[in-house]
């Protein structure tokens, strides 16, 4: 099916983020003392889980970071020269991929894996001799489980099969893998494969492949289960208006990393900048770059991003013809979020700055810089820099976390993400009542607080792993 | 000490012309007065007359910054400037949406928020500040291990979930307490049971690991070590030496925030159904009252700076190194 790609802001925010990870990667390749750092963290095991953990994530955000506009199917009748329309309605490549989660709408709610809906509702059943009887039953849910028919009763044993045999190949693909990694491994150093299977499984090796290999093996096991089952069940189950929760789940991923990532473009430019500058010229200038920091810091964060979002609602309702699609409108309300959130909280990070560059300014080398006639810009960026690179690098990991955490809080107090945008925030903020009903609706935000915490943990344990081993403190 | 508390003070004022002057912009001059007034009527069906009378109501027809047609000192006081931001310093913040008086509304809501924060901060401070110095005590044990781990844990949990948990176990499963509401007062105790056993257990995991980090940091030091060589028991050492000298950082770190505890929390106010400033900015988002927003902005900054005051004030009598200029 021809399409026609449409790349909204935060897409080419989330791809230039990409690509200035890869670089920085590539160039840090080549500073000894930055490569050995991240050689520290490729030691530690906890660290090397946590990052494959939100590289798993980072793989479901940059899939739904891929956008078009599918072909709309050409009227009955239209002769082959005539324009191809496209939907107004903007999918990503992950839509794409679970076109059968985004599809299949329930009803209502429905339990995790259920054949039928969690609530009773009138029905009109056809008797044996053809009379019509109303009764109130639990209907029968219209995709959950369809392949089953009229037989329920199979439904435990067909979801354990279809479980099992998809947990059995995810299982051989990632004992393959675990060969494959082992054995390259081993030829490598020019030992035996067997030795090299066990160098790995006993931690011997200078990357923790064990730690990798083993979450990957979590994942790929629960990938498999999901995939198994998520073709003809409700994983998660459906929520208030049918939607499948699985998906999303698998949505608020992309936009809990926009929130964690895409801020840190704003912040970090100011932060860096401002606190070096203000550490290292003193005077008026540091004054100015103190009462700015010290006069936003004043006010409560929440208050002045609530003050700041309500501005801008206020101004894209009232200039609606800015926005061609929802989809855009809903984009460009999260980056501004992103925006509001880093200018109030790039303060934090460059008075650290600042403070370190103070002390920095006094050593041998940055007077002895000065003393030869090396530009003020010069030493900025070839000395000072340089050194405070790890305070940049650890605040950086040490802010996702927190940024994720804020979307939720956020979206629920209404100032966040587009009430028609998939993040925790809003699922959670749809689901708050659910748990009061009568029986609980409780898989929604189980779902929404598993997947999150998951995230935030891992961001969290890689934070700390980073922390480890560049912060020269705790060497 | 009397001319350094002077001079912070004095300090603060023009800090309190940036935030108010910030507020400012963003409120006014970002989003004309117009726009503010079509949001509120409705974008689609909106007459200029209604507007004007929209504007006028609330006092918003006049200019920003300069009236010209104003005589005498009116060129600068009849402004939008003067009577909505200005004015403020004063403790004037103008009437909400609703009609009510903004100041008197806040100093009524003062008294709920109070007394869900208060108890949150002690009791809080006490139960993190002894599991800290608990994990310090065991370092490199199991339990200091598993201590961290269920730290990390629970600062990974959204605020959120820990209120919509506990809500759902102590007050439906369990029916220990009433799920929302307030009352005046012995029968608040019943309402403010739950929210204030949920800020504390959600306030766990994050500062029990920056005290103990403190605690450990304290534990390092010289003089430590000269007291375990004196012979002290290592009790005698946590407690007369390293807990009374960890607890400055700590203690100066947490003043900055006790003038905060006024404004309440946002999330627990807003889930409990309690009659605080952090329900009543909440409300005030959602109906989007901007005086009360704007109100509140101010508010909070002014707080906050009382708080950063006491900060230096603790820091100069807890540590006796620190000299006041």
């Amino acid at each position: 099916m021809p399409i026609q790609p449409v790349l909204l802001w935060s897409d080419f925010f989330i791809w230039l983020l990409v690509a200035a990870g890869v670089g920085a990667a590539w160039w840090s390749a080549r500073q000894p003392l930055l490569a050995a750092a991240w050689g520290r963290v490729g030691h530690n095991r906890v660290g090397v889980a946590a990052a494959t953990l939100l590289a798993a994530f980072a793989l479901v955000g940059l899939l739904d970071s891929l956008h078009y506009r599918p072909q709309l199917p050409a009227k009955a009748g239209a002769s082959p020269g005539e324009k191809i329309n496209y939907s107004v309605e903007v999918l990503s490549l992950l839509d794409g991929l679970l076109t059968p989660l985004r599809t299949r709408v329930e009803k209502t709610y429905s339990e995790p894996l259920a054949t039928r809906a969690y609530a009773k509702e009138m029905m009109e059943v056809r008797q044996e001799d053809g009379s019509l009887r109303t009764l109130r039953d639990y209907p029968r849910l219209r995709f959950g489980g369809a392949a089953l028919g009229a037989d329920e009763v199979r439904a435990p044993a067909d979801i354990a099969g279809r479980a099992l045999r998809a947990l059995l190949a995810g299982v051989v693909g990632w004992l393959a893998l675990c060969a494959l990694v082992s054995g390259r491994l081993a030829r490598k150093v020019g030992v035996p494969r067997r030795e090299g299977w066990r160098r790995v499984w006993h931690g011997e090796t200078t990357f923790a492949w064990n730690a990798l290999l083993a979450a990957l093996g979590v994942i790929v096991a629960l990938l498999a289960v999901l995939v198994g089952l998520g073709g003809e069940y409700h994983v998660f189950g459906t929520d208030k208006v049918g939607q499948d929760v699985l998906y999303q789940v698998l949505k608020s991923v992309r936009t809990a990393l926009v929130i964690g990532l895409v801020t840190t473009l704003v912040t970090l430019p100011l932060a860096v900048f401002l606190g070096i500058v203000a550490g290292y010229f003193r005077g008026w200038i540091d004054d100015l770059i103190q009462y700015l920091y010290t006069t936003l810091n004043s006010i409560p964060g929440v208050l002045l991003i609530a003050a700041a979002v309500l501005m801008m609602q206020v101004a894209i309702d009232t200039h609606p013809q800015w926005f061609a699609t929802a989809a855009e409108r809903a984009d460009l309300r999260l980056l501004a979020l992103c925006f509001i959130l880093g200018l109030t909280s790039w303060t934090g990070l460059a008075r650290l700055l600042r403070g370190e560059a103070l002390k920095l300014r006094e050593l041998e080398y940055v007077q002895a810089a000065q003393a030869f006639g090396v530009s003020d810009l010069r030493i900025l960026s070839r000395h000072l820099l340089p050194n405070l690179m790890h305070i940049v690098i650890i605040a950086l990991v040490m802010d996702f976390s927190g940024l994720v955490l804020a979307e939720a809080v956020l979206s629920y107090v209404g100032i966040g993400v587009d009430p028609t945008m998939i993040s925790f925030g809003t699922m959670i903020n749809n689901a708050r009542m659910e748990l009061g009903r009568e029986p609980a609706v409780w898989w929604s935000l189980t779902a929404a607080f598993v997947f999150m915490f998951v995230l935030v943990l891992a961001a969290n344990l890689l934070a700390d792993a980073v922390r480890d081993a560049f912060d020269p403190r705790m060497a | 000490m009397l001319a350094y508390i002077v001079r912070r003070l004095l300090y603060a004022i023009p800090i309190l012309i940036g935030v108010n002057l910030l507020t400012f912009a963003l409120f006014f001059v970002v989003n004309t007065p117009d726009d503010m007034a079509r949001m509120q009527l409705g974008v689609k069906r909106v007459t200029p007359e209604a507007i004007q009378k929209w504007k006028a109501e609330r006092g918003y027809d006049k200019p920003l910054f300069v009236n010209g047609k104003a005589g005498g000192v009116g060129v600068v006081t009849e402004t939008i400037f003067f009577e909505k931001s200005a004015r403020m310093f004063a403790g004037d913040f103008g009437r909400a949406e609703d009609g009510r008086d903004i100041a008197r509304e806040i100093r009524a809501r003062m008294v709920p928020s109070l007394a869900i924060a208060l108890p949150t901060f002690v009791l809080g401070l006490f139960v993190t500040v002894s599991f800290a110095l608990l994990l310090a005590f065991f370092r490199a044990t199991a339990l200091d291990f598993w201590g961290v781990v269920l730290c990390v844990a629970m600062m990974s949990i959204s605020g959120l979930f820990y209120i919509i948990g506990g809500q759902y176990l102590f007050a439906k499963i369990f029916r220990l307490v009433p799920i929302s509401g307030f009352g005046g007062g012995l029968d608040a105790m019943r309402f403010l049971l739950l929210p204030v056993l949920i800020g504390v257990v959600s306030g766990i995991g994050s500062s029990t690991r920056w005290y103990r980090t403190i605690f450990l940091e304290e534990i390092n030091k010289d003089y430590v070590r000269t007291a375990r060589a004196k012979g002290l028991k290592e009790t005698a050492v946590m407690f007369g030496h390293v807990l009374r000298n960890a607890l400055i950082p700590i203690l100066t770190g947490v003043v900055v925030v006790i003038p905060l505890l006024f404004m309440g929390s946002l999330l627990t106010e807003s889930f409990f159904g309690i009659p605080g400033l952090g329900s009543y900015t909440i409300d005030a988002i959602n109906a989007q009252d901007f005086a009360v927003v704007r109100a509140m902005v101010f508010i909070g900054s002014v707080l906050y700076i009382v708080g950063l005051i006491l900060t230096d004030i603790s820091y100069t009598l807890v540590d006796p190194r620190i000299r006041f200029n």
